[in-house]
């Protein structure tokens, strides 16, 4: 015999003003095993959740039932409170009488009140039944891998790797730097990239916790949260010189294989291909190039040694014309979001070309500037005031050859007047996209994506570094495109959630998930494809289905396909259903 | 037509002439419109007081000097006062009347006007009517 105890809410007047309290009252303490049945405004409250501890405590509880809002809302508030008075927290039931009862039937009081009594009565019948249980703990492998080595991989690699956790961080490149290793001065201070960069490669290379992997591939991706198992292939570095020449032969690609607690993804992302658009001759003039190609230029170690040349003759260029959003904010053609870096890094390229060739002349058509961040649009203004950069508000048009140049045709829609411009060079500021091999990576790692190819956050506010896979960690440009400081924070707000998860000793997992009776289970395999989660495997020679603890949510599939109730869920057995339909009947 | 913009046609000596006699940074000016919003005499204009200096900055002075806008601009400065930028336009106008009486001379014969009309006309009439028409 159980003593339950029912604690029904009023929920200010959400519930007590359709619902008869009273009534409810008197009815539910005569159900079986109801040792004792009270009503108060808030039960959530403090004094609330006292009472419910001072009735454990004299009326002898060891099951109750809180007649409130949702479980969704307070499953845990309630739980909580049953185990600080010392009643197991797996005996203790919310039924909903709220969203299933008074809100949803306002202007029909008796009819409210009936089902709510008819709802507590089938939890009744449920809690007879309910098991003790306790949460279960999972080994947790306490090192991270890290996939890419750009800005936003090597700073959560450095910042796991400081608080002394092992790393892996593996890069699909030859080498550390990533994306932002392409770049030349960055804005707002024209500080060179490479500079900047080398103090964190150094950092990260020479790091005793951090293991570099260049040349090298995540295939495989196996377990969960904690207990990661991760293969990663390293090609051969191709020999500098031809393998006959040489005599050295690329050996296969070596494999490794990591027990991983965390993952952050950092692979960051592609330019839209300029050949894409066409009416921008993007692939089909020489003279029309992308930001990088522009980058490339500005580098003391680039192609030209740091000098702006045009690439069909080498000429200085003396009209250089900017093409922004091309390939972004264009939702019947292209790409319908923003890409966000660009407004910056055209008026920093517009400007560095500027101070390099001071008597020519910089155009950029634009739809707006978006110069979101501290200092960035004082940047922007400074661009045109002393650099004398022309802004023309209106998206080009097209752009083709013409005598050995290329002509821009756009608008100037601030005073309607079609306008042409005959530039040396043409630099499109494609948009900022997903790296082709990102649904790949995603489906190994099992997060999800946009429909552009973006790894998806967990929650767009309130958990924005977070994938929806428990264990991965998103930072950087394989997100959504962000800058260089949007990036290291991110990056470094990804290791902090890797340490917090490293910071606790073990894993504790919910005990209301689903078991197989080993007695019972005929491997017939059903569960295996039903399992959403992919926590359903068959034994190696027992041929029984197990579940894997960690990866189920508890949903219940794998109890309605299998043949003999050898699948149970935890705390809601065919036992618990058969009863409640029962009490409900 | 096409407005064809370079290096040469946006910095042309028109454009030197009305930076320099209007001490104005024109390239300051980032379009947001609210001398146009502001302008107490728009409603009579033939072009809004901040696409005057949008021509001004892609170097088309040239369609400036034939505008009714310069001409009617009263020097009252509200724009200047409310502008974001600290631009003061109506400094910019009187640069772009004074290259059209440079050009083309001054319109106002002062003799003409009887004795009496100075009599009765507002203070503020004649010091505009000698911003826009003296040389």
């Amino acid at each position: 015999m159980k003593r339950i105890g029912i604690f029904v809410c009023h929920c200010g007047t959400n519930i007590a003003g359709t619902i008869d309290i009273a009534r409810v009252i008197e009815e539910i303490q005569k159900f079986p095993e109801v040792v004792c049945a009270l009503d108060y405004k808030y039960m959530c409250s403090d004094p609330g959740q006292q009472l419910i501890r001072d009735h454990i405590r004299d009326d002898k509880l060891d099951a109750l039932i809180v007649a409130a809002c949702s479980p969704a809302m307070h499953e845990t508030t309630f739980r909580k409170t049953a185990a600080t008075a010392g009643v197991n927290p797996y005996q203790t039931e919310i039924a909903n009488i709220r969203e299933q009862s008074s809100w949803v039937h306002q202007k029909q009081r008796e009819a409210a009140t009936n089902k709510a009594i008819e709802t507590i009565r089938t939890i009744v019948a449920k809690v007879h039944y309910n098991q003790s249980l306790v949460p279960f703990y999972l080994p947790l492998v306490k090192r991270a891998l890290v996939i890419g080595g750009g800005i936003a991989g090597m700073q959560a690699a450095l910042d796991i790797a400081d608080a002394g956790y092992p790393v892996v961080l593996v890069e699909q490149s030859s080498g550390l730097g990533g994306r932002m290793g392409q770049l030349s001065g960055i804005y707002l201070n024209f500080e060179a990239a490479p500079d900047l960069l080398s103090q964190t490669i150094e950092a990260v290379t020479h790091h005793p916790n951090i293991q570099v992997l260049t040349n090298a591939e995540v295939t495989q991706v196996g377990g969960y949260v904690g207990n990661f198992t991760v293969h990663v292939e390293q090609r051969t570095p191709e020999p500098p010189e031809p393998a006959s020449a040489t005599g050295v032969v690329p050996g296969n690609p070596v494999s490794y294989s990591f027990d991983i607690g965390a993952i952050v993804v950092a692979t960051g992302y592609d330019l839209y291909r300029k050949e894409r658009l066409g009416e921008y001759g993007g692939g089909r003039y020489p003279d029309v190039i992308d930001g990088l190609q522009f980058e490339a230029m500005l580098r003391r170690d680039g192609p030209t040694g740091g000098l702006i040349r045009r690439p069909s003759d080498g000429r200085i260029p003396k009209e250089v014309v900017w093409v922004q959003c091309a390939g972004s904010r264009d939702p019947e053609l292209h790409m319908p979001y923003c890409s966000k870096v660009c407004c910056m890094y055209v008026a920093k390229q517009a400007m560095l070309y500027k101070r390099q060739v001071p008597e020519g002349q910089a155009t950029v058509f634009y739809i707006d500037i978006r110069s979101q961040g501290k200092g960035y649009e004082e940047f922007v203004q400074r661009a045109m005031t002393e650099h004398d950069v022309l802004y023309v508000r209106g998206k080009a048009s097209k752009v083709f050859q013409e005598d050995g140049r290329v002509k821009v045709w756009g608008v100037d829609t601030l005073t309607g007047l079609p306008v042409e411009v005959e530039a040396d060079l043409v630099v499109l500021a494609t948009a900022t996209v997903a790296r082709s091999d990102a649904q790949e990576l995603g489906q190994r790692l099992r997060i999800s994506m946009d429909e552009h190819g973006f790894f998806n956050e967990a929650h767009p506010k309130l958990r924005p570094v977070e994938s929806l896979t428990a264990g991965v960690f998103l930072a950087g440009a394989a997100q959504f495109p962000k800058d260089i400081p949007e990036t290291v924070a991110q990056a470094s707000a990804a290791a902090s959630k890797v340490l917090s998860l490293f910071s606790q000793r073990q894993m504790v997992q919910e005990p209301t998930i689903a078991y197989v009776d080993p007695e019972i289970c005929s491997g017939c395999g059903l569960c295996i494809p039903a399992c959403p989660y992919e926590a359903r495997t068959m034994h190696e020679w027992r041929h029984i289905a197990v579940v894997n603890a960690a990866l189920c949510q508890g949903c219940g599939a794998c109890t309605v396909v299998c043949p003999n109730k050898a699948c149970q869920v935890r705390n809601l057995t065919p036992v618990q259903i058969l009863a409640m339909m029962e009490a409900y009947l | 037509m096409r407005v064809r913009l370079s290096g040469q046609s946006v910095h042309n000596e028109l454009v030197r002439r009305v930076e320099e006699y209007s001490g104005q940074d024109l390239m300051a000016c980032y379009q947001c419109g609210k001398c146009a919003a502001g302008c107490p005499v728009a409603f009579a204009m033939d072009m809004l007081p901040s696409q005057v200096i949008r021509f001004v900055q892609l170097g088309l002075v040239d369609r400036l000097l034939d505008s009714k806008t310069i001409w009617l601009c009263a020097a009252c400065q509200t724009c200047y006062t409310r502008c974001p930028k600290g631009v003061d336009l109506s400094r910019i106008m009187e640069a772009l009347r004074e290259i059209v009486m440079f050009e083309k001379g001054s319109y106002i014969n002062y003799d003409a006007i009887s004795p009496r009309d100075v009599m009765e006309w507002p203070q503020q009439a004649f010091i505009g009517g000698f911003r826009k028409y003296a040389v």
